[in-house]
């Protein structure tokens, strides 16, 4: 069976601010979607929404996963069930060693049904396989000792998501700006990292500005995201499209999305 | 079980007690002494800054026996290994028990005895090396300093030496266990010297007979290093939750000798702790590591002064407090230098992790400098645990509670990997992963 992730209709709000105004959106396992849009479109209201965030209201719309009522689980149900977010801006977790981390997340991931208190994957075996992964990524093995995220730079902290990425092995993956505050070498190691890890192997929705990520990244889909609406959906060429010429044709082609996204914006500056 | 009397700490009690004791005259008239001070003195009240933020209204002291007898009474707790947290794979060369102030068992590895070192019941050792204990007995403890402190030395029973010799090094730590049994009371004095060069690791720790164990500690704790020497102290305070504890704790370090000291008070119902490190030699070097999570209506509050009386001494305070229910913590630090201190290198902190929106952490670092050439830095902090912090472990498949577990873990982990003891940090570890439980 195919695994899918299908998103209807959803219209997501902030305290009272819609952000969300009715997003249709239907991922299948193996396949890789691009979402762009300008900023404040409502991208990463998007991925948060998807894990549950409980500053995210869901007011109207389905999320489901292999036809399970996503909405209806907790976060971390949603983790477990294979969802999985690669944070723009990853929390730090001061005195929390990253491979502890990983190791019970893994745990978690791996088995769903695990009770809490309940042995998590046994060290060596762990160990063997996160000091595989890491090499495979070029990361220092130090990079596990260290606490999560804490005093990361950007493109430490982004690296460390692409690894809970490799590590978690998800059916979905939602990359939120993974490569934004990377120069380009490292945008091309995430790029290549991503394909290797997730291409093919799980439903890819990759967030970006840019088309450096998607370089071994090919979309399938691209989606372009104004207002809090998904108003276009083409191929790769339309990624290449925006790349090239940027928002500007969105924009005039859909003036109410437009009028919302600029609203969105000034709310945002006002706060 | 353990004996125990109706003998209160009122004249008669004191008439008694000095009965029932079996000392040199020399101590007896110290107590004496401490008595007439003490009995003359007033409770504590609310106006002195010291207990603004700690209520003692509701102690009352005449609910309390006088630890009278001598040692020897068997344990109410027959299995301490099952109490004490700090035996676990760890080689020890000395251990002491005592149960309500009355020493039950205590032993000294014969090699170790055999250079010199100094360890067991400070009543008996009063005896066998008076000269000893008459020379450092309350040099850094002070009876005068309130009506607890007084009545303490007057009523202290059952205490511990550890004397370790010139150049002598303790490979092994010792061990001091204190149990008190429901209703008891502990007076314990913990004498620790080490003499110029040499080394040694305390671990202490008191336990209440059930978690719920109702009791007193009128406790004192002195640490006298002599030059050069090394101490590690642990001490890990898990009273009932329904004790009373108060308690002087005092250090004296000389030149170029070096402390480690580390706390952890998650017991009683409610502490008052004066610690006190006094850096009375050049180059001398102290390290606090204190870690306090308190829960119900837990009250504990420390009183910390790190006093820099000699030049070019370091002390370097660190305590992590965290607050779940209603309980409170206060901590009130100062570091404090003399004129003559110059070079001093000073540093306090406090992190607080408030877990409820019913508990409380009261912070008031300071400082206190005289001299013109000194490094003092302080700094407090008090938060919540990051909603946004739960969330990211969450889509990591972490449960709430898991992720709040972790959080707090990490919260601790800043005062783990400071302690050099790794038995120390597993002990501290599962001390508080005991305590987290699931915050809404």
């Amino acid at each position: 069976m195919t695994h899918v992730l299908k998103i209807e209709d959803l219209h997501v709000n902030v305290g009272e601010k819609p952000i969300l105004r009715g997003v249709d959106l239907t991922i299948n396992h193996g396949e890789t979607h691009a979402l762009m849009g300008p900023n404040g479109s409502g991208k990463s209201t998007l991925g948060l929404a998807i894990m549950g965030h409980p500053g995210y209201e869901v007011i109207k719309g389905k999320i489901s996963l292999d036809g399970k009522d996503v909405l209806a689980m907790e976060p971390d149900e949603r983790a477990r069930e294979g969802i999985f977010m690669a944070f723009q801006r990853p929390m730090a977790i001061p005195g929390v060693k990253m491979a502890d981390f990983l190791r019970h997340a893994t745990t978690n991931v791996r088995r769903p049904d695990r009770k809490e208190g309940e042995e998590l994957i046994p060290m060596r075996e762990f160990r063997k396989e996160l000091k595989d992964k890491m090499s495979h990524l070029r990361m220092d093995v130090e990079f596990a000792r260290r606490y999560v995220n804490d005093g990361f730079s950007g493109g430490e902290m982004k690296r460390a998501e692409i690894l809970q990425l490799a590590m978690l092995q998800p059916k979905f993956a939602l990359l939120d700006e993974t490569d934004s505050g990377l120069d380009a070498d490292a945008v091309r190691l995430a790029s290549e990292s991503i394909a290797e890890i997730g291409q093919g192997k799980m439903g890819l929705l990759i967030i970006t500005h840019h088309d450096k990520l998607l370089e071994h990244n090919p979309p399938e889909f691209t989606h372009v995201m104004l207002g809090g609406r998904l108003v276009e959906t083409g191929g790769r060429e339309l990624a290449d499209e925006l790349h090239e010429h940027g928002y500007d044709r969105i924009r005039k082609a859909y003036p109410d999305a437009e009028a919302a996204n600029q609203e969105m914006l000034a709310e945002e500056a006002a706060v | 079980m353990t004996q125990t009397t109706l003998t209160t700490f009122d004249q008669a009690g004191f008439d008694a007690f000095i009965e029932s004791r079996v000392e040199p005259d020399w101590l007896l008239s110290m107590r004496r002494e401490a008595w007439q001070h003490g009995s003359a003195m007033q409770w504590p009240e609310r106006r002195h800054e010291e207990w603004i933020r700690t209520d003692i209204r509701a102690f009352q002291i005449g609910k309390y026996g006088v630890p009278t007898g001598t040692d020897g009474p068997e344990s109410a707790v027959t299995d301490r290994e099952q109490v004490h947290q700090l035996l676990q794979d760890v080689e020890l060369a000395g251990r002491i028990e005592t149960v309500d102030s009355q020493i039950v068992s205590e032993s000294l590895d014969d090699a170790v005895a055999q250079r010199g070192v100094v360890f067991g019941s400070l009543s008996r050792l009063s005896e066998t090396h008076p000269d000893l204990v008459r020379k450092h007995l309350f040099t850094a403890f002070d009876p005068d300093e309130d009506k607890f402190a007084a009545l303490h030395a007057a009523f202290w029973s059952g205490g511990q030496i550890l004397y370790v010799p010139r150049g002598v090094v303790l490979e092994r730590p010792v061990h001091i266990g204190s149990i008190l049994s429901e209703g008891g009371t502990d007076t314990t004095h913990t004498l620790i010297v080490l003499e110029e060069g040499a080394e040694a690791t305390v671990l202490h720790e008191s336990n209440g007979a059930s978690a719920n164990a109702s009791g007193l500690h009128l406790g004192a704790v002195e640490l006298i290093q002599k030059p050069g020497s090394h101490l590690r102290y642990v001490n890990l305070q898990e009273w009932g939750h329904k004790t009373y504890n108060f308690a002087q704790q005092k250090a004296s370090v000389d030149r170029d000798a070096t402390l480690q000291w580390t706390l952890a008070a998650m017991g009683s119902m409610l502490s008052k702790v004066n610690q006190t490190v006094d850096l009375v030699g050049a180059g001398a070097n102290s390290q606090v590591n204190g870690v306090m999570f308190t829960e119900a209506r837990q009250h504990i509050a420390y009183h910390t002064l790190q006093h820099h009386k000699a030049p070019e001494c370091r002390s370097d305070f660190l305590y992590k407090a965290a607050q779940q229910d209603k309980s409170r913590t206060v901590w009130r630090g100062m570091i404090k230098v003399d004129k003559e201190a110059q070079k001093t290198d000073g540093y306090q902190r406090n992190d607080n992790l408030v877990l409820s929106n019913t508990s409380r952490a009261d912070s008031i670092p300071g400082l206190e400098i005289e001299a013109d050439d000194v490094r003092c830095t302080h700094g407090s902090t008090t938060a919540k645990v990051d909603e946004e912090q739960i969330f990211y472990a969450r889509c990591r498949g972490f449960t709430r509670k898991e992720a709040t577990r972790m959080i707090v873990s990490g919260f601790f982990q800043q005062i783990f990997d400071r302690i050099s003891i790794e038995s120390v940090r597993e002990a501290l570890a599962a001390a508080i992963a005991r305590q987290v439980r699931e915050y809404e």
